[in-house]
């Protein structure tokens, strides 16, 4: 098992490195002159070679590639482009803390809602209540959760004034406050994934009910309780912790939408303004961060299959 | 339908002190709202420390009745009537609880596929310890029961194979580890589903003789389902013979075996290739026909449609339980009519086999490589085939059989140093670079007909398809051929149209075989081409297979498990070993000669349907891996005649003892004459690593 997870993060530091390289690459396809904009319209030409010299910009791409690595591992990205004087990184952390506190919240109403919703769908597979599960699911997850986000807003938080509406925290919030404040677009976020994660899990689970080991368990005497809690659900549960960790990763920068919806500051919107005006390091850093809790995502996701499936230990083994 | 208490099956004995009393049930499966009834007053009593055998072939509900007696039945399951007793106890009214209990401790089960049987998640200790913990042990306790529980199954080394992961270990070990887990408390009843069906002959005969020696033991009773007859006979003492739901005979197991006493036991018997019978000899006994669909409404005599007996009596009444001997009965009109079914008359026909070689392999070796290792599939094989010649190859799985047949299409290159030639002329190694007439040449039979047709095609356009790229017929005439082809599988013009999903595997066994046939090749390479089927079905395919090779003087490399079949149809066997052909001759002497030691234990494996007890020699240990053959003789480490320093350090080269016949073996014919003692250290399972 340790030598399992030793391979798998050499690994991820491989396609760590190619991502980085891939960002780097599309930065520079921009068509912007960072300096210029620095200067200013009607800064003068000295003034934009004089940027151009001290950022870099001029260097060999295989210099100026050397520097961002050495950035991403002293995990200090310089000054910020558009806003002078903020330290990049310094930007970066509270939107980061402010992402993973909705990521968070929302996993945990989303993850036991929909893991329960699938088990007991594949119990009851092909009747009302399976029916009725996987149709809410489909239903709720085909609206983009920036829209339900808005009728959220609008019904729970303007109409019937329940939860605030936007998420304008106060600054000495307790953790309840900030959760109220929180609690529509992680609804959002549910609305969105729980048909997902359930029917992911249900289809894992319908496959394992099936399975001959569940009838050896069963013809053991085993009750039906121990049966899917012993045998069923360390092998159903292995799809869903994949597409978890995978999801996880892309609700870290993706929320874009629901960030503008509820004018919340996470990262999605940080990198959007970052890309639009452009700042370079920012953008760049904000990707970065972002790719690197995707790859902690799906390797945290690989570890715990490996965990609960021998086999997939192995199967790296035999690939690499 | 009326139920009577059949005289014959009354007097078993009292139901309520029987291990197992299986009464009037009848069974459905709902589909869509639909009862369709599988099983049909299915009557019969299994006593306390007796071995119970039910055969048939697939669909006729010998399954069903299985899980039925541990009341392991899907959803959709309809009990119409009927009751099943354990001890007296309906298990069908048994609260769940009670079941559990029941489960737990009174019955248990072995199942077909030991690999699907056990959770790949979850250690061997683990899964076997769980059994302990339901019947109340500790946790500590249970992990030392369950590593007893494995030394009772001849498991030599249980503290490693209880800290193992399924995957890890054989299927053969895996089955001792599911049986080991089945007897957890020693129960009253063992249900055995196809326990050995998929695995190995030599492993197959290891796990019956354990389950044997364990019957002694443990006084349990025993339902073994299978359809394999020879299993069923060296097992059990009874046999009851189900068909479309229905038992149809039941008796002493030898009795029905030697005087089957309805028209089906018969056909079914005599459908297998048995008592050494050959194709020059005659042609297998077929039964027309086929398995009436579940569900259909059958109210009359169930074997009406393929019976060559059948009358207006059998169609319009349910013929009654005809007791036939002590504990003997049938269920038949005319059972005073049997001796009119007739095995197939005897074959005139001499099969011309040429003397010219069509294929000859010289020195083909192939070794993969397999994370940065070598590993040798095959060692210098030389092995070459007449014209109209069917070679059998055999040999356990892993031996490299499939590998020889692989290299021989040009799906694998050899090594270089050896090649391959087509009528004395070189083929190139690969297919893709093979000149037409090569490709035409030689053609395939695979074992799966459901994967290897294109489930979208029609059979028309399968065949013809095969038929335009292999030859120059093209257009009218192409269509022309398709038709006659598959006239010469005995298959109707309207099946052309249809695609295979609307076949029985029978049918889409024999456009496979078409399809190889299409381009009129010299060689056809079949794998196993009936291992799925049902022996009725089986014996079909092998008519067909030989009478096309009498027409069109085709050669066969015919790769399969099973011994009867290879000594029904082959010319020559070669017998086949780590990559290394160990053994080859022609059928008749294989048979009556003296046999490499390896040949000896395979064929002392095969349990027999016509009741030969043989010593069986059991092969020490698994099939060592490839990668790391043994030194000398590669079979040294599992040979029952090994002489020490000699067989270790030295390969044996090829003798010819008697023409044609060669053995790979340091042995004199003298010293493998003198028969065997088998150890008892010899029947322990090993860890092969």
């Amino acid at each position: 098992m340790f030598r399992y997870v030793l391979r798998r993060l050499a690994l991820s530091l491989i396609t760590l490195l190619i991502l980085i390289a891939v960002i780097f690459l599309l930065t520079r396809v921009f068509p912007s002159d960072p300096a210029r904009q620095l200067a200013g319209p009607f800064g003068s030409q000295e003034r934009v070679d004089q940027l151009n010299r001290d950022l870099g910009l001029q260097d060999p791409m295989i210099t100026q590639f050397g520097r961002l690595l050495r950035d991403v591992v002293t995990l200090d990205f310089g000054e910020s482009y558009s806003q002078p004087g903020e330290r990049v990184l310094d930007l970066i952390r509270p939107r980061l803390a402010n992402s993973a506190k909705l990521v968070l919240f929302a996993l945990i109403l989303t993850l036991p809602l929909s893991i329960v919703g699938g088990i007991i769908a594949a119990r009851k597979k092909d009747t009302l209540l399976d029916r009725t599960i996987v149709n809410i699911g489909l239903a709720s997850s085909s609206i983009p959760e920036f829209v339900s986000g808005v009728l959220l807003q609008y019904i729970i938080g303007v109409k019937l004034g329940w939860l605030p509406a936007v998420t304008n925290i106060p600054d000495d919030a307790s953790l309840i406050t900030e959760l109220r404040y929180l609690l529509l677009p992680a609804l959002a976020i549910v609305f969105v994934y729980f048909g997902y994660i359930a029917r992911i899990t249900r289809a894992g689970t319908i496959t394992a009910l099936d399975a001959d080991y569940t009838r050896t368990a069963y013809m053991k005497g085993l009750s039906t309780r121990s049966v899917v809690r012993k045998h069923v659900l360390r092998n159903s549960l292995q799809p869903t912790v994949a597409v978890t960790g995978t999801q996880i990763g892309y609700l870290f920068g993706g929320l874009v939408g629901l960030e503008v919806v509820f004018n919340y500051p996470g990262l999605g919107l940080l990198i959007l303004n970052a890309a639009t005006a452009p700042d370079f390091p920012l953008l760049q850093a904000g990707v970065i961060t972002v790719a690197i809790i995707f790859m902690l995502c799906t390797l945290g996701a690989d570890i715990l299959i490996a965990y609960m499936n021998p086999r997939a230990r192995m199967n790296l083994k035999e690939s690499s | 339908m009326t139920v009577t208490e059949p005289a014959g099956i009354a007097d078993r004995g009292d139901p309520a002190t029987a291990a197992l009393a299986v009464q009037n049930l009848e069974l459905a499966y709902e589909v869509r709202g639909v009862p369709r009834e599988v099983l049909r007053d299915v009557t019969f009593q299994i006593r306390p420390g007796e071995a119970f055998g039910l055969v048939g072939e697939s669909g006729c509900g010998k399954s069903t009745t299985a899980y039925a007696a541990l009341r392991y039945l899907p959803d959709n399951a309809v009990v119409q009537g009927g009751a099943v007793l354990a001890n007296g106890v309906d298990i069908l009214k048994m609260s769940n609880s009670q079941l559990r209990e029941f489960r737990s401790t009174q019955a248990s089960m072995v199942y077909q596929d030991p690999v699907q049987a056990m959770n790949p998640a979850l250690k061997i200790g683990r899964q076997v310890a769980e059994c302990y913990q339901i019947l109340g042990q500790s946790k500590s306790e249970a992990m030392a029961s369950a590593g007893d529980a494995l030394r009772r199954v001849k498991i030599a080394d249980p503290v490693r194979v209880l800290d193992r992961y399924p995957h890890q270990l054989s299927g053969g070990m895996l089955q001792r580890v599911v049986i080991a887990m089945a007897l957890t408390g020693d129960p009253k009843l063992l249900v055995l589903d196809e326990p050995t069906t998929g695995l190995d002959a030599t492993v197959e005969a290891e796990v019956l003789d354990l389950v044997r020696e364990l019957r002694s033991e443990t006084n349990a009773a025993i339902l073994l389902i299978a359809h394999n007859l020879g299993v069923i006979r060296s097992m059990c003492d009874r046999v009851g013979v189900m068909y479309a739901g229905r038992i149809v005979e039941e008796g002493n197991a030898q009795v029905v075996f030697d005087n089957p006493e309805h028209p089906y036991t018969k056909g079914l018997l005599n459908a297998i290739p048995r008592q050494g019978v050959r194709k020059t000899d005659r042609a297998l006994f077929t039964i027309p026909g086929n398995l009436p669909l579940i569900g259909t409404p059958l109210p009359t005599c169930v074997y009406v449609d393929r019976c060559p007996l059948a009358d207006d009596v059998c169609r319009t009444q349910v013929p009654p339980v005809v007791p036939v001997g002590e504990g003997h009965w049938s269920r038949c009109h005319h059972i005073d009519r049997l001796a009119q079914i007739t095995e197939p008359d005897a074959q005139i026909t001499e099969y011309d086999i040429g003397t010219d070689n069509v294929i000859q392999l010289n020195g083909v070796s192939k070794t993969f490589r397999q994370r940065g290792h070598d590993v040798p599939a095959l060692v210098s094989v030389d092995l070459g085939f007449h014209e109209g010649e069917t070679l059998g190859l055999v040999g356990e799985s892993g031996s490299g059989k499939s590998t020889l047949a692989k290299t021989l299409l040009g799906i694998h290159s050899p090594d270089s140093g050896g090649n391959i030639t087509l009528r004395g002329r070189e083929m190139k190694s690969k297919a893709t670079d093979r000149i037409a007439e090569s490709t035409r040449a030689i053609s395939m039979v695979f074992q799966n007909p459901d994967s290897a047709l294109n489930r979208m095609w029609t059979v028309r356009r399968i065949l013809k398809r095969t038929l335009t790229k292999l030859t120059d017929v093209q257009g009218a005439e192409a269509d022309r051929r398709v038709e006659e082809l598959a006239e010469a599988m005995r298959l109707s013009p309207r099946h052309l149209d249809m695609r295979p999903r609307q076949l029985s595997g029978g049918l889409k066994q024999r456009v496979a075989i078409a399809r190889a046939f299409a381009g009129s090749p010299d060689v056809v390479v079949c794998d196993e081409p009936t291992s799925a089927l049902d022996v009725s079905v089986q014996a079909a395919i092998l008519n067909l297979l030989a009478n096309l090779q009498n027409d069109e003087r085709t050669s066969y490399l015919f790769i399969t498990h099973d011994i009867g079949v290879v000594r029904y149809l082959a010319d020559r066997i070669a017998v086949m070993y780590l990559g290394r052909i160990m053994e080859i001759g022609s059928t008749d002497v294989m048979f009556s000669e003296v046999n490499h030691p390896y040949t000896e234990a395979l064929l002392s494996a095969v349990p027999s349907v016509d009741g030969e007890a043989e010593n069986r020699i059991p092969l020490t240990g698994e099939i060592p891996s490839p990668a790391n053959p043994p030194s000398g003789c590669v079979f040294h480490t599992r040979c029952h005649r090994v002489i020490e320093g000699l067989c270790e350090v030295t390969e044996p080269e090829m003798q010819e003892i008697s023409p044609g016949h060669r053995i790979k073996c340091h042995l004199t014919i003298e010293q493998l004459s003198v028969p065997v003692e088998i150890k008892e250290s010899a029947t322990l399972a090993t860890l092969a690593d």
